[in-house]
């Protein structure tokens, strides 16, 4: 998909975004501060922060109180290398009583499952720490692993952020391995690679204060790991600089300690907590939002919000639309044309629900993808329903003002059916790909053969085939109607 | 700012004292980091006699300093503003904006004698956290004041001021208000830019003040042309 079109899906949610609230606030009891980097482990997602626990997930959207992360301290980060999970927190500093001084410690083990035989830490050591007077705070680590090397950024805003690199054999400092100071004024780091891009995230603002928290996310990047980095308008990273990646929105206030979420196939999320859940009495919660890329530059998409749209595939502009026949909208043609400018004008309405459909067919219908009329067989109303996958509910997608639901059958075919029941056909996750578009998804999928999703197999024809990322024909933008 | 504002402005928030209640103390023997006194240096060496260039991309590293004033507070929420204009409205100096004190010139603010420090910032930010602590003088809840002589070689019509500050400032240049940074703020260079201004050919006194509740507290300032370049022809010192 093109930067305009990006911009375009994008301006449609900025549009809706008083509406954002519900489709971005995950499920359960998310209640953490400092999430480190989600990770899967035996089948289920795993996420620690302040404190000894952490959350865990079935399903990237219901999250519960869970897991086991012993030595306490703040702000944890895990990251998989081999059969290793390897685990970096701190102890002391963050200002707890006015203190400066901390150490950073990394441990390991097998599994996040408490109940697994393999679950049991290891401990590396101490690979980073703070004196309690310079200007540097070892608290908040965040690992990278790329190009075979593996990097741990921290620090706080008490000073400088710090870089060092470890040894993914062993999580040790590699020997000899100084810290380079990479920015100042920020904390809960995170790094990622990308395209030869090292990229380095961290928090601004203040947080812990609800929603009075300005927390909001940055990013500069940099050629190397140990910079220097700027951001896009040149100002380094140590000079204050940083690109607004994410800031709070609708319900939610105050994101901070971005974590990736690498899906693959061209989707991208990121983990954060925001400090202040408006609905949830203003308490801090885990939040996941799509990652889009823009430039070289990260971005927070943003869960589709209920509402009304035009479904369009970036293949062929095509509208996804109900295969009924055309109605005609009555109007006065030699006025339309020809009229002289002296003419009186007027409105006139927008052919209606009841016009469009009077000649349905009663039962399933096919659906098919034709030039966008503003028709109402062609307007769906997108509402999230109860469950979700990872950072996103579960979608039903039906024609305005109708019970005709967007389906997969049970053979992989896509109808529209005569009624919304709310079974796994009828349900749908939307993701928003790195460059803005949408990959629609049925919860119903085939028992083999892979995954399949929404894919306009010929300009005017949209089946249910395998998601190809190289490819916008199972791309779709959300257009206002 | 950030976590440490929080929790010394609202106390220690529940989540936090869940973790500060976890923690295993530091351990002492080969990890445990050796304590040090706090310095000006690295951070500050005495001004020389010489005026002073700026710094490659133009920042002004030549102050007078004069020691925090003490001003509680325990979040930088509170800088509005109103506030902050009320904070500075009873400088702890005699005479107008434009008047330069000495190094090693001592004011009395509420029966405490403050004294005024000529210094040099080795970094393109001034340290006033470092600064306070250097000196063995509170480092939170308070208010800082710098002044500089900036030497223009020429008038130099249509620049502009650029400053940021850690946290809520206020900056006069030959005794105009020039700029202002309120609210909570964190450093970032060129974070506010004031109008088109006028330097005058040689002395020109700029003035500052910088209000702190916890957490670091710093500046950065240099002055950029209509195009947004830094100005590195200038001079500063504290005579």
């Amino acid at each position: 998909m093109n930067i305009l079109t990006a911009a375009a899906s994008c301006l449609v949610l900025m549009a809706a975004c008083s509406g954002v609230a519900h489709a971005q606030q995950l499920a359960g009891e998310p209640y953490i501060h400092d999430p480190s980097t989600m990770t899967l482990s035996d089948g289920k997602y795993y996420t620690f922060g302040t404190g000894r626990g952490g959350l865990v997930s079935e399903d990237g959207w219901t999250w519960h109180a869970g897991g086991e992360r012993p030595g306490g301290g703040v702000a944890p980060d895990v990251i998989k290398i081999g059969e290793r999970y390897y685990v970096a927190y701190a102890v002391g500093g963050g200002g707890m009583s006015g203190g400066h001084a901390s150490q950073v410690k990394i441990m390991w083990t097998r599994t996040l499952d408490p109940k697994s035989p393999d679950f049991g830490y290891h401990d590396v050591g101490v690979v980073a720490s703070s004196d309690g007077v310079e200007n540097h705070d070892a608290i908040d680590p965040a690992f990278l692993m790329a190009d075979g090397h593996l990097w741990l950024s921290y620090g706080t805003y008490f000073g400088s952020i710090r870089i060092i690199e470890l040894d993914p054999a062993t999580g040790q400092r590699m020997a000899g391995n100084q810290p380079v100071d990479i920015a100042i004024d920020m904390e809960a780091t995170a790094l990622m690679y990308r395209d030869g891009w090292y990229y380095l995230l961290g928090t601004h603002g203040t947080c812990c204060d609800g929603p009075n928290s300005s927390y909001n996310i940055r990013v500069g990047r940099s050629r190397s790991p140990t910079g220097l980095y700027v951001d896009n308008m040149g100002i380094p990273l140590l000079k204050g600089g940083g690109k607004l990646v994410v800031a709070g929105r609708g319900r939610v206030y105050g994101p901070g300690h971005f974590g990736l979420i690498d899906l693959g196939g061209g989707m991208e999320k990121f983990s954060m907590h925001y400090e202040a859940d408006m609905d949830r009495s203003g308490r801090s919660v885990l939040g996941i939002q799509p990652l889009l890329w823009r430039d070289g530059w990260p971005a927070a998409g943003a869960n589709i919000p209920a509402g009304t749209y035009e479904i369009q595939s970036e293949r062929s502009g095509g509208a996804l639309e109900l295969d009924v026949d055309f109605v005609r909208i009555n109007f006065e043609r030699q006025r339309g044309f020809f009229g002289p400018p002296t003419t009186p004008v007027g409105p006139i309405a927008n052919l209606t629900l009841e016009q469009d459909s009077a000649a349905w067919p009663q039962g399933p219908l096919a659906v098919d993808l034709g030039d966008y009329m503003i028709k109402p067989h062609q307007q769906w109303s997108v509402e999230p329903v109860a469950g979700g996958y990872m950072g996103a509910p579960y979608y039903k997608i039906l024609i305005a003002g109708t019970t005709r639901a967007l389906a997969a059958t049970a053979d992989g075919k896509l109808v529209a059916d005569a009624a919304f029941s709310g079974t796994a056909g009828q349900l749908w996750r939307i993701d928003q790909l790195t460059d803005g578009s949408y990959r629609i998804t049925p919860r119903l999928q085939p028992t083999s053969g892979g995954e399949v999703a929404l894919v306009a197999a010929g300009a005017s024809t949209p089946v249910l085939a395998r998601f190809d990322p190289a490819s916008d024909a199972g791309r779709w933008t959300f257009q206002t109607p | 700012m950030t976590r440490l504002h929080a929790i010394l402005s609202h106390g220690v928030p529940k989540l936090l004292i869940m973790a500060s209640a976890m923690m295993a103390p530091i351990a002492q023997g080969a990890d445990a980091p050796a304590a040090k006194a706090p310095t000006l240096a690295p951070f500050f060496a005495p001004a020389s006699a010489q005026p002073k260039a700026t710094d490659a991309d133009g920042f002004l590293q030549r102050w007078l300093l004069l020691e925090p004033v003490e001003k509680p507070n325990r979040t930088n929420t509170v800088f509005t503003g109103s506030y902050v204009r009320q904070a500075f409205g009873t400088p702890p100096f005699t005479g107008s904006f434009t008047t330069l004190p000495r190094d090693g010139q001592k004011v009395s603010v509420a029966g405490k004698p403050l004294a005024w420090h000529a210094l040099d910032s080795s970094l393109f930010d001034v340290k006033l956290f470092n600064f306070a602590s250097g000196l063995g003088k509170p480092t939170y809840g308070v208010i800082f004041w710098a002044v500089t002589v900036v030497n223009s070689p020429r008038e130099m019509q249509g620049v502009r001021l650029a400053v940021g500050s850690n946290s809520a400032s206020m900056w006069w240049l030959n005794g105009q208000e020039t700029a202002t940074l309120f609210g909570d703020r964190r450093m970032v260079m060129d974070d506010v830019v004031s109008a088109s201004i006028t330097l005058h050919k040689g002395r020109n006194i700029l003035r500052g003040a910088v209000i702190n509740g916890p957490g670091l507290s710093d500046f950065c300032v240099r002055f950029v042309d209509e195009k947004g370049r830094a100005i590195t022809d200038i001079t500063t010192s504290t005579r």
